[in-house]
């Protein structure tokens, strides 16, 4: 990245303490939601199925299945209205973007897991 | 008007408190040196012109040394000149980013990314012949019809067609200055400026 690029985004971004996730592991992302001046969180618990960009600007999809239907969010990762992000468990995949996922459902949609 | 030169760096993306993130564009702008100042008595209208970007001495002509050392200046790249100047500036003197403060509105003057020689649809946005049956053939992106052959029997004015794009030069208005780093002579507008990383844009308000 462009040394000026880094430079204004070590003084603009505020630092945050991430747990180390990649593709094809499962989190809850705890959302803050202001709704009406009061403030509450909400969890969002799924598979990343993608982590994009570098610096102040990366952002991750997380996918989940509510109710049947397929559901993708993206959160950028520094944005300050994520509380917190919790690592459920570790996945075992053989890419970093797992776009195959959105044409599979049931048994072989799921992700194996990775004993540490 | 004011204004100043400078260096498109990059891009980035802020926060605000509330979470709403800004996508802006980071340009070192200036220093930029006073090199000469047009007055009405003597050039017929008022001006300043600034230049910005040191070069080295055997790349300058003599012409430019002379001209600069007036200033009493190194050989610069840019030179630019900026027409009825709100600050009152003397020759020689610089101007740096403290002319703008946060919050200002300024528009930003570039040159867009050359294209090079485009067709219809990627130039003016036609959707292009739509099927690749029913007798079409080698044709997928062609413009269609441009005129009738009885009555206009000839093409209007302005047709849109194939060209070059790109490379013009454009004027964003009403950018949003969010940050001024003046140790640095950063500069960050919201949204995006024309240009590659590395052209020159000029800032003025």
């Amino acid at each position: 990245m462009n040394a000026a690029v880094q430079f204004v985004q070590e003084q603009l971004t505020a630092k945050k303490e991430v747990p180390a996730f990649k593709a094809g592991d499962n989190i809850t992302v705890n959302y803050k939601i202001i709704e009406g001046g009061k403030e509450r969180i909400q969890s969002f618990r799924g598979d990343v199925i993608k982590k994009q960009g570098t610096g102040a600007t990366a952002t991750f999809t997380v996918r989940k299945i509510s109710d049947g239907i397929g559901v993708e969010r993206l959160f950028p990762i520094f944005s300050p209205n994520i509380d917190s992000i919790v690592l459920n468990k570790v996945g075992k995949v053989r890419r970093a973007k797992l776009y195959y996922l959105r044409e599979r459902s049931g048994k072989s949609a799921r992700i194996k897991e990775k004993r540490v | 008007m004011k204004g100043i030169i400078g260096k498109k760096i990059g891009m980035t993306s802020i926060f605000a408190a509330d979470g709403k993130q800004t996508a802006c564009t980071i340009i070192e702008a200036g220093p930029c040196v006073v090199t000469q100042v047009k007055t009405n008595d003597t050039d017929g209208y008022a001006a300043l012109q600034l230049a910005f970007g040191d070069k080295k001495e055997k790349h300058a002509t003599k012409a430019e040394l002379n001209h600069f050392s007036k200033a009493n200046t190194a050989a610069k790249k840019f030179v630019k000149e900026f027409r009825d100047y709100s600050i009152e500036k003397a020759l020689g003197e610089t101007i740096t980013v403290d002319i703008f403060e946060e919050g200002d509105k300024v528009e930003v003057v570039g040159t867009t990314k050359g294209k090079g020689f485009q067709g219809v649809v990627k130039r003016h946005g036609f959707s292009g012949v739509g099927e690749g049956s029913h007798g079409q053939h080698d044709r997928q992106r062609a413009p269609g019809s441009i005129g009738g052959s009885s009555y206009p029997s000839r093409v209007f004015k302005g047709m849109r067609m194939a060209g070059q794009m790109g490379n013009d030069r454009v004027k964003m208005k009403g950018l949003k200055v969010v940050k001024i780093f003046p140790e640095k002579n950063y500069i960050l507008v919201s949204g995006s400026v024309p240009g590659h990383n590395g052209s020159i844009v000029l800032i003025q308000k």
